[in-house]
């Protein structure tokens, strides 16, 4: 996995709650034994007609998003089947981060699409509802917003002509994982001593 | 100190606790199909390394298998898919439930048949709804791709400890009220998210009385909610169906004595802490049916479509989007909701007790016209039972078409599909737009339920049906 410390790109707006990876990639594009070519298929029924055409009104399709790489969308983000390709097809296509909001006791990601995003160093930002709302305002207002999104300050900076800049927690095992990137599989055979230990106790049976 | 069902396990599979505080948990089981599973196998081969306990790592096809024509794979993208897992599977010397085994199934399905599925134990699969298994006192999560990796190659899992939630369901449910519309009726009350970041564990007396299919149902379903697992505590019902049938992993004569002292020790304490705890009264849960694209969409099946600026959970303008999609006016009731497909089935409601359930209502009756309905078995051997009982007798003589084991018609990878703007009972776990066949929608619903609407052409309230 790559290091990531910081990032700096233009912001997509996608104005939906619940976003699931089903959505975000369609079964068809799932059965590819690849762990690439994802991205061009990335929210497909959303982005095109029945017809093939692509649909006009999905933020991803607009002229003023092009080249985005930091994705805001709403609230349980992420939801429904735990397929990876769903984070492949968002990285793939170019984004590094998500940006959701939490609301009320609603996470702003869904569990599994969380951890499997961090494990391909794909950020998942979490920040207040009325901050994510800003962000949504900002980017109507300033085509072509840029944000800078920096891990090791736990900061996402908007580059307006006066800047704002929001603080995000996350989890600190995860931020220096990220930071350094580690290899999760890597880390966990460095504790064999411990796994031999366990096997030689433990039944799998009961 | 005293513990829930779930701390239990947790601790006893605690492997190391890592300086930042992340648990290496380590897995009892580990479940593998095709569809999740391939660019995990290349990352070992990429990196040189082996799958630790490949005895404890089984496999099956289940999502690309086509359930007329099963060896007949016409999509060659799909047939690759399932190609790849028979090479992967051989190379790394694990089992797999191939086409031709008489144990192929959906992998939720054949877990607990199989006897591999057990109470204490740990089980993980590339698949959301691996929080079936919990349904016999077994911490079961579904992973992703690396996360399959990761376990192949250490049979461990890198975690932080997850938050607990008791749902105890008091009273007994109604006639024709199943453990699908207890389920459901929870998601409709707390959210799609309500369980994200915990473990469910239910409880009551509505669980209790569930055979161990109404529980694997009921579990099925906890990621809908959000939840990371779902749990109901091991009783004589889960050891009378480990100790019954034809279960060649599950413990058996002194082994098996052994697990019962160990098994009976698994459920919570009464003073056990919860951090959230939730009472229904399941004696009030009518049969349900979803609305909408989202499985906290649903209603009760005497109610109407409701009005999208009051939808609890939701804000108007997804509640909008949704009623558009699936083509809905509000204000009607859903008993006037047609539909032109069913679909039974899926690692929800495709077991034996399933297929008894909507055999029971086929039986004697025809299909409405117009209405195609697919009856899918979650496994050959679910195939089996229900032909030796001459379930599939039934189904075929009211017009339903009878099908070889696969997921089917719950996620359209295969064959089985809705057409645009087709309207769907489905059994299934999901109504997501696009889920069943991109512009199709569905209708989430008990077997009982989707068996009565094909029927009668649209939903009707069972508990009063002539």
């Amino acid at each position: 996995m790559k290091p990531l410390k910081n990032h700096r790109g233009r912001i997509v707006t996608l104005d939906r709650a619940n976003v699931d990876t089903d959505q975000i990639i369609a079964k068809q594009f799932l059965k590819s034994i690849a762990r690439t070519g994802f991205g061009e298929h990335l929210f497909h029924d959303w982005r095109t007609f029945a017809d093939g055409k692509p649909n006009p009104d999905f933020p991803l399709n607009q002229a003023r998003f092009k080249n985005a790489s930091i994705l805001v969308a709403r609230n349980n983000f992420g939801c429904g089947s735990s397929r990876e390709h769903a984070v492949w097809a968002i990285q793939q296509h170019g984004f590094a981060a998500v940006i959701a909001p939490r609301k009320e006791s609603v996470p702003a990601f869904a569990d599994i699409f969380k951890n499997n995003a961090s494990k391909n160093a794909l950020l998942t930002i979490e920040l207040l509802e009325s901050e994510v709302e800003e962000i949504f305002q900002m980017a109507d207002r300033y085509a072509g917003l840029e944000a800078t999104v920096d891990l090791d300050e736990q900061r996402v900076t908007l580059h307006l002509p006066e800047e704002i800049s929001f603080h995000f927690d996350i989890d600190a095992s995860v931020k220096e994982r990220l930071i350094h990137g580690l290899d999760d599989i890597g880390l966990t055979l460095k504790e064999e001593n411990a796994l031999r230990a366990f096997e030689a106790r433990h039944d799998v049976q009961i | 100190m005293p513990k829930t069902l779930f701390e239990k396990i947790w601790d006893r599979h605690v492997v190391t606790t890592l300086k930042d505080g992340t648990v290496l948990l380590y897995i009892d089981r580990h479940l593998v199909h095709e569809v999740t599973s391939p660019q995990a196998f290349e990352g070992l081969r990429l990196t040189g390394r082996k799958v630790r306990r490949p005895e404890l790592t089984f496999a099956t096809m289940d999502h690309n298998v086509p359930t007329d024509d099963r060896f007949n794979i016409k999509d060659p993208i799909s047939k690759a898919q399932i190609d790849a897992l028979t090479i992967n599977c051989h190379e790394f010397g694990i089992r797999l439930y191939d086409l031709e085994s008489a144990e192929q199934g959906i992998v939720h399905i054949i877990g607990p048949e199989l006897g591999m599925t057990l109470p204490g134990t740990t089980i993980v699969c590339g698949d959301s709804h691996t929080s079936t298994h919990g349904a016999f006192g077994t911490f079961a999560l579904g992973i992703g791709t690396s996360e399959v990796e990761h376990v192949l190659a250490t049979q461990c899992l890198p975690q932080k400890k997850p938050k607990t939630f008791k749902v105890e369901f008091t009273g007994k449910l109604q006639n024709f009220v199943t453990a699908k519309d207890l389920i459901l009726k929870l998601i409709g009350l707390i959210g799609t998210a309500g369980g994200t970041g915990y473990v469910l564990e239910y409880a009551g007396e509505a669980i209790r009385s569930l055979s161990m299919e109404g529980r694997m149902t009921v579990c099925n379903m906890s990621i809908e909610a959000g939840a990371r697992a779902g749990m109901i505590a091991p009783d004589e019902t889960t050891f009378n169906y480990i100790s019954s049938g034809n279960r060649p992993f599950a413990p058996k004569g002194a082994a098996l004595d052994k697990a019962l002292v160990f098994w009976r020790t698994l459920p919570s304490d009464p003073e056990a802490k919860f951090d959230r705890e939730l009472t229904i009264n399941a004696a009030e849960i009518a049969p349900q049916v979803t609305w909408g694209t989202s499985p906290g969409m649903v209603v009760d099946v005497s109610a109407k479509v409701p009005d999208p600026a009051h939808v609890p959970g939701y804000d108007r303008r997804d509640a909008e989007q949704a009623l558009e999609y699936m083509g809905l006016k509000p204000g009607t009731p859903m008993t006037e909701v047609k539909i032109d497909t069913v679909f039974i089935g899926s690692c929800t409601n495709a077991r034996i007790e399933d297929l008894r359930a909507a055999a029971a209502v086929f039986k004697g009756r025809k299909v409405a016209q117009g209405v195609r309905t697919l009856v899918v078995p979650g496994s050959q051997q679910v195939l089996k039972q229900a032909e030796a009982e001459g379930l599939d007798q039934i189904f075929k003589s009211s017009g339903a078409e009878w099908r070889q084991s696969g997921c089917s018609m719950c996620l359209a990878m295969n064959p089985d599909q809705l057409r645009p703007q087709e309207r769907c009972a489905s059994t299934s776990n999901r109504n997501f737009e696009g889920r069943q066949g991109k512009g199709g929608r569905t209708h989430l619903v008990s077997p009982q339920m989707a068996a009565a609407a094909a029927v009668t052409g649209h939903f009707v309230d069972i508990r009063s049906w002539k």
